[in-house]
């Protein structure tokens, strides 16, 4: 049953759609983000469940409650915007029992649920604090517990991590993944960011131009993109161009030029391609193989990078040259083999 | 040398400005009808005699009641527009701003005249409303220019937030933007209070029977024996003024060391 519903969302201000027909759906709990460049209208449509756009068509429903002409104060959902937007004239304390106005909570609830609150986001004593004497990462704890402290059917987060360091950010990734677990809240973020977006989420929607290209959990996003886009965009990977000869019950057979012909796992083929197409075929730096044998080749460039090394290998009958990424350094002339079972067929548009 | 030319230049722009406005207090304690050196002795009898005018009391109640009035509505209008202005994505802002500031440009005479003209026009009677409405022309530019100045600094995601946390409009005003904009709001309030009251010409054309304070120093010119009592009511509102300015400036920079962004 889906909790989050987005049916044909579709908006724009002025100009060419921001939001392009849009349809998703988010199970109760789930930890959901939505990964795209910036201006992919990713921000828009987080901002419309959160009432503060208003979707030109299409509808947004929260818990089987149709949501498009309920204003953002009355939405069962809270943000934690970009910004953090922290109350700059109130303390911490003050900033996170702010939502709470309307309970009318005696002082001591008030003051118990608040401490619990400050526990849950590891600021516990800093109650006083004025906001303006925080650090980034506490920043991001007081508007994280402002808004969970409401206890919202669905928690909105606007890159929450987009202003924190290096180290500080990879600390919270795993703080934010532990929170969610333990509120049990269903999360929608939104965030440029592929690896905070693969590392934190249940699913993922990766987002261009206004249009979702595919909705996946991310392991099955990183091996099994749905087209160009999402793969491009997920990590390096090396494309080659082919052409479909046919599909089989278990496996298709491509004509991949210089990789000659293959026969790949069916699954492992994006759906609309017929035989005779032209395809591409997409394999991850790291699934290419240095061995004794197959597809000669000399290492153009090489970056070590600690426990694997980068390698750029030159190959001839191809201009750009294929991405290794691999443990084991070669020496002299090497040969790379390509596993069939790493490769992904995919439509050469979009 | 031309450090020293320039310390000798700055001195004497500041005493070209100050001197004589401290003649006024000088010769306010002088004790003598005549305004001329030398002094012949120190007295207090012009302060004493303004408390028992009862004409100049009066027209103080009314410039105290115009500059109120004028003061308080002016940074009303000022902050709506202030507000429509830096956080909407409204069409024709910009003109709107110069419009609204354009009265700071007219001549304070051709305003008087075209408001005289206008109140004739219509059958309303010449009045202390009618001042205050003038006064508006006048002050609404400059609170909005102060309190846009305010608005600039501030995130418009803490509004949102404040929404977001379940507080509407009305609500998000009086707990996030009244807050944080009430240094700005202070500013406008003393610095249309202070214009309104000081001026002279807008009151004189629209005030009617009712003398503002300006209006009846004015009339006072033309008896020489109370010169030195409007002496002394210029050193008072002088020093009014003056307070009000430097607590203005005060609650300004206060406001300007807080941080107005929430990141």
């Amino acid at each position: 049953m889906s909790f989050l519903t987005l049916s044909q969302v579709g908006k724009s201000f002025g100009g060419p759609p921001v939001v392009d027909q849009v349809s998703l759906e988010v199970p109760r709990g789930e930890f959901f983000s939505l990964l795209g460049p910036s201006g992919c209208g990713k921000t828009t449509l987080l901002r419309m469940i959160a009432g503060f756009e208003t979707p030109d068509s299409g509808t947004i429903a929260i818990d089987g409650e149709v949501m498009n002409r309920v204003p953002p104060h009355l939405r069962p959902t809270n943000m934690v915007f970009q910004s953090y937007a922290i109350f700059p004239h109130l303390n911490v304390f003050d900033n996170i029992a702010y939502g709470l106005r309307k309970l009318k909570l005696p002082k001591d609830s008030l003051r118990a649920r608040i401490d619990s609150m400050l526990a849950t986001v590891r600021l516990e004593g800093l109650g006083q604090r004025a906001a303006d004497q925080l650090s980034g990462g506490q920043r991001q704890r007081v508007a994280l517990a402002r808004a969970l402290v409401r206890e919202p059917k669905i928690l909105l987060l606007d890159e929450p991590l987009g202003a924190l360091d290096k180290r500080l950010r990879e600390a919270m990734q795993i703080e934010l993944r532990a929170l969610q677990r333990k509120v049990g809240i269903t999360f929608v973020l939104v965030t440029h960011d592929q690896e905070e977006a693969l590392s934190l989420s249940d699913r993922v929607g990766v987002m261009e131009g206004g249009k979702i290209l595919q909705i996946a959990a991310p392991r099955e996003l990183y091996e099994r993109p749905a087209c160009r886009a999402v793969a491009d965009f997920i990590g390096e990977i090396n494309f080659f161009h082919a052409t479909l000869r046919e599909i089989g019950g278990e496996s298709f057979t491509v004509n991949a030029g210089v990789l000659g012909i293959l026969q790949l796992p069916v699954a492992n083929l994006a759906p609309g391609i017929e035989p005779g197409d032209h395809i591409l075929l997409a394999i991850r730096p790291e699934h290419v193989v240095f061995a004794r044998e197959g597809l000669a080749g000399e290492i153009a460039a090489a970056t070590f990078l600690g426990e694997r090394s980068h390698f750029h290998v030159r190959i001839s009958g191809r201009n750009e040259p294929v991405a290794v990424s691999s443990a084991a350094p070669p020496s002299g002339t090497v040969h790379l083999q390509f596993p069939p079972e790493h490769m992904v067929g995919l439509p050469i548009d979009t | 040398m031309k450090h020293r030319a320039l310390s000798i230049y700055a001195f004497a722009y500041l005493a070209f400005l100050y001197v004589p406005v401290l003649v006024l207090p000088v010769f306010s304690f002088n004790n003598s009808e005549f305004i001329a050196f030398p002094l012949s002795g120190f007295t207090t009898r012009w302060y004493a005699g303004l408390a028992d005018d009862s004409a100049m009391l009066h027209a103080l109640a009314n410039s105290l009641k115009v500059a109120t009035v004028t003061a308080l509505l002016s940074t009303m209008l000022g902050l709506s527009a202030a507000k429509a202005v830096t956080h909407n994505r409204l069409k024709g802002a910009g003109a709107a701003l110069g419009f609204i500031s354009l009265p700071l440009f007219i001549p304070d005479i051709v305003l008087g005249i075209s408001l005289l003209l206008l109140l004739g026009a219509t059958g309303l009677p010449l009045s202390l409303a009618a001042v205050v409405l003038g006064h508006l022309l006048v002050c609404v530019p400059f609170a909005l220019t102060v309190l846009i100045a305010r608005f600039e600094g501030f995130d418009r995601n803490l509004e949102e937030a404040s929404t977001d946390l379940g507080e509407n409009g009305w609500m998000t005003f009086w707990r996030v933007t009244f807050p944080l904009m009430l240094p700005g709001i202070v500013a406008s309030l003393l610095l249309t209070f202070i214009t309104s009251f000081d001026e002279f010409l807008i009151a004189y054309f629209l005030s009617g029977t009712e003398a503002t304070l300006p209006i009846y120093i004015w009339g006072q010119l033309r008896f020489p024996e109370r010169l030195p009592m409007v002496l002394a009511l210029g050193a008072l509102i002088l020093t009014a003024s003056v307070g009000l300015v430097i607590l203005a400036e005060y609650l300004r920079n206060l406001g300007a060391k807080k941080p107005m962004v929430g990141a």
